[in-house]
């Protein structure tokens, strides 16, 4: 491609500018010629910084807010990818710089530089080497959202990786006591889990052959620039299929198509005993469930969270988390369709015994801090529950809108965990700032001393126990729906969950807010709520009650995207899956069926 | 009369051949051997006694540079890959893309290493004509490694990078640990070439030539009639003796004792000529021999050959199944040896030992999926080959950066030990940074070169995987390998963990330097690389695929 062409195309610039600006002001930071001791003017940079991230992508999300929507916005209601930025990076592996959001990816970061703005106002109570955390904490930045945003799967794992050692550093200089050892573990669970990708990547990449997709599918999944002219993507495309040898590729989207394909290669590679998709699938798996984290290799995220200093832990609950089940319905699932089939029971497994685990291992902890992380395990095993209900072949009647329903619940379901956790820690954090504890037993009486801060930090902790009326309910609720059609059981013990969830929370609020006075130690430093603080709280908590009345608002862009998935697989099982053993009478019956839902998987 | 025509016409060919095409080819290693008569000339005459050695050794290395930039150029990119390829000497040496790619790396190499020792001030002023001489002297064997192409140039070109590097880690005469070191370091390597010496020679006794295409040409044979058991187990007997050679050079496990003694005696600057030269010159001649024995002189691409070649190729597939088994093996071994030895350690020299013992297991992986694929496909070959080469080119700049900053806070800390860097962070954090940059590339994190080296290897051995040579072989390097990043995680993150995370001892001598200074700026030099080649790798990588191109 021209590459004056190409610097032109309208998402370029506020696509790099939102995953890189961060990266950039952490690297003017950390310039000698800004002096150490002026931090008042480094946290300042930095909340800027954010800020300017978040509009620039409410800006994306929400055109209507700034007038007339541009090419690189966001057109509501289009499942399909948007915003495509594609430029060459390694021509020798095809490896490209490609960026683009849909209705799954666009929430996902606005919530981050949503949160990150909060947790760099957050921020404001570091006192120990201002500038190292602030040029480490917009480094982080840009690994996430580069992960959210990134198409390419070479590019996606450098941003994954990039997240790791800022957090690493975050963690083991600015925690809590036993914060090297938290470090580490983090350092270790998640390197563990991203070698595995790296594995499953290479797999995938030399087993992939550009040359058997169509070029319709070639230009959906933007191999070819749709942006081309025709003369020229003809060319482009003659130059894949006159390739002698095959054509490999890291492009997410060519994957899955390549993925969904009756003669996939991925299936019918076999590798010791199982097809290289099923081992694509459980290493790709492996490393997004250590992140999400579910039982059992959850045990770095009471740690990590618990000596992470409060801006930290909300970026690593409300985000961080996230990534790992954003990886399973990005990758996971669209590219080894018939693993996800076969493996589902495991991912609901895992996603229920989180749930439970995490609920009960809440209920025994006696740190504030740990119990919320606990809550955390817990709440994400809805979201695993909700991406891996595959109701799509329950007893072959196909019921891919149920299995829409956990989707797009699962979807919700982080969003809210995204706000009310951060909300939570942040709660959390004020409070431990004051007394330098965080033991429950010596808590109490805190809705006394502190009215505004207690009623605040009531309606987020409600928001986690997923009170209707509040952005938890709804992901959970939908989610348990949606598994009753593919197991009764796990759809009764998810329902339960919610009474343990009931259990702790309220627990912890009665043990800490309730009750006549606070009787723990540094009672005299229980001063009310800064308006700092009360900034942070409040938008937390406005959309923590927001979305719980109106959850139209973020499902206007999740459904899109994620029914189109769903209807795109749950198709795949009928064409793919089933047409090898079953009847051909079986066959012509769903002819109806399968042209409706091409025309669904064209669109 | 007629017998002594032709021996008039062999001498004046030859003659002819020599200066017409080995003689041009051959300038960078000629610069290097003008520059060592002329250092040594430098002590002799008066005149000459006050010429600072490093800028007479930096002018002839820049020539050398030099002509090695315009030999690299002039090869065929692309199309005819094979035409680059030269016999030099009557068959002694070879050149082709290979040759010139190490012997460009090894000429950069020595320009950026003349620069760091003269601002590291090891050697100083009366020892420096002495401490250059040994390095160029052993450079020119390196390059002659890189392009042997007979048995006796294999042994000839190990001993003499060899030799100088034995008083080389001698080099700090008054401690004891440098003289024990180096004593050490010669039995070790007498010991060594003895062995190989010996599997030469019944390599050579039993195919006849030590030339090796010939002996590729002896092998095939031996293997399409069908030798008796005898000939076999004494070609596989000298095999593993030539092995064990290579492997001293390489630092494979179970031949790497020498290494972390020798980097911990020796000066910093000498652990660094070892690790990173020494290291390049091992690879290109494990590559040489490997492919020299184990693939027809035809090359790969059949077109030259034809059926024979290809008829030829599969009759090498026993000695490449067997190659591939014995270099998977011992890098899987030396892999995971170097990294778990590693963990231990508190001198910071002796760490970055058993780190470069632990790189020679990965570059010894692609090496594995290069001769694995070699019967199978060319252009996995030719990838494999080409990651390996890239491995090298990042693994200048990492290894030497690490070494560049070991040596230059030992000039202010006066002291090696890890435990020595505690706190470093709060008076010097650019240089924990740029420590930072380059220990978090050895253990190969994105966006950092070391990543894009580390992934080349494992996507070549995913290559070979997928396209069916050797798999269950390789997928467990495959893992092993994976495992063996997790487990490096650990050791050289601790050497972060202190510099940062600890708190600083009170007896601190000196302040340690910033990065705006001198040695700073030689520190940056080395450490800009590791991250531009994180991030835009396809110039690098796409001279990696020239070297490759001799496999093809």
């Amino acid at each position: 491609m021209d590459p004056a062409v190409s610097l032109t195309q309208p998402a370029l610039w506020p696509l790099t500018a939102i995953v890189f600006l961060p990266a950039l002001v952490a690297a003017l930071l950390s310039l000698p010629i800004v002096p150490k001791a002026r931090e008042e003017f480094i946290r300042w940079t930095t909340l800027l910084t954010t800020a300017v991230v978040f509009v620039l992508s409410l800006w994306m999300a929400w055109p209507q807010l700034f007038g007339a929507a541009g090419p690189a916005q966001f057109r509501l209601g289009e499942p399909g990818m948007q915003a495509v930025v594609k430029l060459p990076w390694i021509k020798a592996f095809g490896i490209e710089y490609l960026l683009g959001v849909d209705g799954i990816s666009l929430p996902l970061v606005v919530l981050t530089t949503f949160l990150s703005m909060l947790a760099a106002a957050a921020s404001w109570p570091i006192a120990k080497h201002v500038k190292a955390y602030h040029v480490l904490f917009l480094l982080l930045e840009t690994g996430m959202l580069g992960v959210f945003v990134s198409l390419d799967f070479f590019l996606f794992y450098v941003f994954w990786e990039v997240m790791l050692l800022p957090m690493y550093f975050l963690i083991g200089i600015w925690g809590g006591p036993r914060r090297e050892y938290a470090a580490i573990k983090f350092f270790l669970y998640t390197l563990l889990g991203s070698v595995l990708m790296l594995l499953a990547i290479l797999m995938l990449y030399y087993s992939s052959d550009l040359r058997q997709l169509a070029p319709e599918q070639l230009l959906a999944s933007h191999v070819v620039s749709p942006a081309l002219d025709a003369a020229a993507q003809a060319d482009a495309m003659r130059l894949i299929k006159d390739a002698k040898a095959p054509v490999h590729t890291f492009n997410l989207l060519a994957l899955a198509q390549i993925g969904q394909l009756p003669t996939s290669p991925f299936a019918a590679t076999q590798l010791w005993g199982m097809s290289l998709e099923k081992w694509a699938f459980l290493l790709l798996l492996i490393g997004f469930v250590i992140k999400v984290p579910v039982v059992p290799v959850h045990t770095w995220l009471p740690d990590a969270h618990v000596e992470a200093p409060t801006p930290i832990s909300m970026i690593l609950a409300g985000v961080l988390l996230k990534l790992g089940g954003y990886g399973i319905l990005r990758i996971c699932y669209p590219i080894c369709p018939g693993a996800g089939l076969d493996f589902a029971w495991l991912v609901c497994g895992l996603g229920v015994v989180s749930m439970v685990y995490g609920a009960f291992a809440a209920l025994a902890q006696k740190d504030f801090k740990r119990m919320v992380a606990y809550s955390s395990v817990s709440h994400m095993g809805y979201v695993m529950l909700g991406l891996g209900v595959w109701s799509a072949v329950a007893g072959h009647e196909y019921r891919w809108d149920a299995w829409a329903q956990g989707v797009n619940g699962a979807m919700f379901q982080m969003l809210a965990h995204g706000i009310s956790s951060a909300g939570m820690f942040f709660m959390v954090g004020v409070l431990y700032d004051r007394v330098h504890h965080r033991n429950l037993e010596e808590f109490g009486g805190i809705f006394n001393r502190m009215p505004v801060y207690g009623g605040l930090a009531i309606a987020v902790f409600f928001a986690g126990l997923g009170l209707p009326g509040l952005c938890g309910f709804i992901g959970e609720v939908l989610v348990t729906l949606s598994s009753w059609n593919y197991s009764r059981v796990l759809a009764v013990i998810s329902a339960f969950t919610v009474i343990l969830t009931a259990a702790y929370i309220l627990w912890a609020i009665q043990r800490v807010y309730l009750g006549a006075e606070y009787k723990g130690p540094h009672g005299d430093h229980l001063t009310p709520i800064t308006p700092r603080e009360l900034a942070i709280a409040t938008p937390l908590v406005f959309f923590a009650i927001l979305f719980g009345v109106a959850p139209q608002i973020l499902f206007n862009y999740l459904t899109p995207s994620v029914n189109r998935q769903v209807e795109t697989l749950a198709d795949w099982t009928r064409r793919v899956h089933d047409a090898a053993p079953a009847p051909p009478a079986v066959a012509v019956g769903e002819a109806d069926g399968r042209i409706e839902s091409q025309g669904v998987a064209a669109r | 009369m007629n017998a002594q025509s032709n021996l008039g016409t062999l001498l004046t060919d030859t003659l002819a051949n020599t200066l017409d095409v080995s003689v041009p080819l051959f300038r960078p290693e000629l610069c290097l051997a003008a520059t060592v008569v002329l250092l040594l000339l430098c002590r002799i005459l008066p005149v000459l006694k006050h010429a600072d050695s490093a800028l007479v050794a930096l002018g002839g290395v820049a020539f050398g540079l030099w002509y090695a930039w315009s030999d690299f150029k002039a090869l065929p990119a692309g199309g005819d890959l094979l035409a680059g390829r030269q016999e030099l000497f009557t068959g002694l040496l070879v050149y082709d893309s290979l040759t010139a790619y190490v012997r460009l790396l090894l000429m950069g190499f020595l320009v950026l290493y003349i620069l760091f020792t003269k601002v590291s001030e090891i050697p100083d002023r009366e020892d420096g004509a002495d401490f250059y001489t040994l390095v160029l002297g052993s450079t020119l064997g390196m390059c002659l490694m890189a392009s042997a192409n007979h048995l006796l140039m294999v042994f000839m070109a190990i001993e003499m990078a060899s030799v100088p590097s034995y008083a080389l880690a001698g080099l700090l005469k008054g401690r004891k640990a440098s003289s024990e070191a180096a004593l050490k370091y010669a039995v070790y390597g007498a010991g060594a070439a003895g062995i190989m010496l010996y599997g030469l020679s019944l390599l050579a006794g039993v195919l006849g030539t030590c030339h090796l295409p010939s002996m590729a040409v002896e092998l095939a044979k031996v293997a399409h009639v069908g030798s008796d058991g005898g000939s076999v187990m004494v070609l596989s007997l000298g095999g593993l003796m030539l092995a064990v050679g290579l492997a001293f050079k390489l630092s494979a496990v179970p031949f790497h004792f020498w290494c972390p003694d020798v980097f911990e005696g020796a000066a910093a600057e000498v652990g660094a000529f070892l690790s990173v030269a020494s290291k390049a010159a091992a690879v290109a001649l494990l590559l040489r021999v490997t492919f020299g024995l184990g693939v027809p002189a035809g090359g790969l691409g059949v077109p030259a050959g034809g059926e024979a070649a290809a008829q030829s190729l599969a009759a090498l597939g026993e000695t490449r199944h067997f190659m591939v088994y014995v270099v998977a093996l011992m890098a899987a071994v030396t892999c995971t040896l170097g990294n778990l030895a590693a963990y231990g350690q508190t001198n910071m020299k002796r760490l970055l030992a058993y780190s470069t013992i632990a790189h020679a297991g990965y570059l010894m992986m692609g090496v594995a999926a290069a001769i694995a694929m070699a019967g199978v496909t060319a252009s996995g070959t030719r990838d494999a080959v080409s990651a390996v080469a890239f491995y090298l080119g990042t693994y200048v700049f990492m290894n030497l950066g690490a070494f560049a900053i070991v040596a230059l806070l030992r000039n202010t800390l006066r002291s090696e030990e890890i435990s020595s860097y505690a706190g470093l962070v709060r008076t010097s954090p650019g240089i924990v940074v740029a420590m930072a940059v380059v220990l978090v590339s050895l253990i190969g994190l994105p966006p950092l070169a070391g990543f894009v080296a580390k992934f080349l290897v494992f996507s070549s051995i995913v290559e070979a995987i997928t396209a069916g040579a050797e798999r269950p072989l390789l997928l467990v390097l495959l893992v092993i390998g994976g495992l063996n990043t997790v487990i490096s995680l650990f050791y050289y993150l601790r050497v972060l963990k202190v510099m940062t995370f600890d708190p600083p001892s009170d007896e601190r001598a000196t302040e340690p330097f910033s990065l705006v200074s001198l040695p700073g700026a030689v520190v940056t030099a080395f450490v800009l690389p590791v991250v531009g080649f994180g991030l835009f790798w396809s110039g690098l990588y796409a001279a990696a695929q020239l070297a490759g191109a001799f496999a093809s």
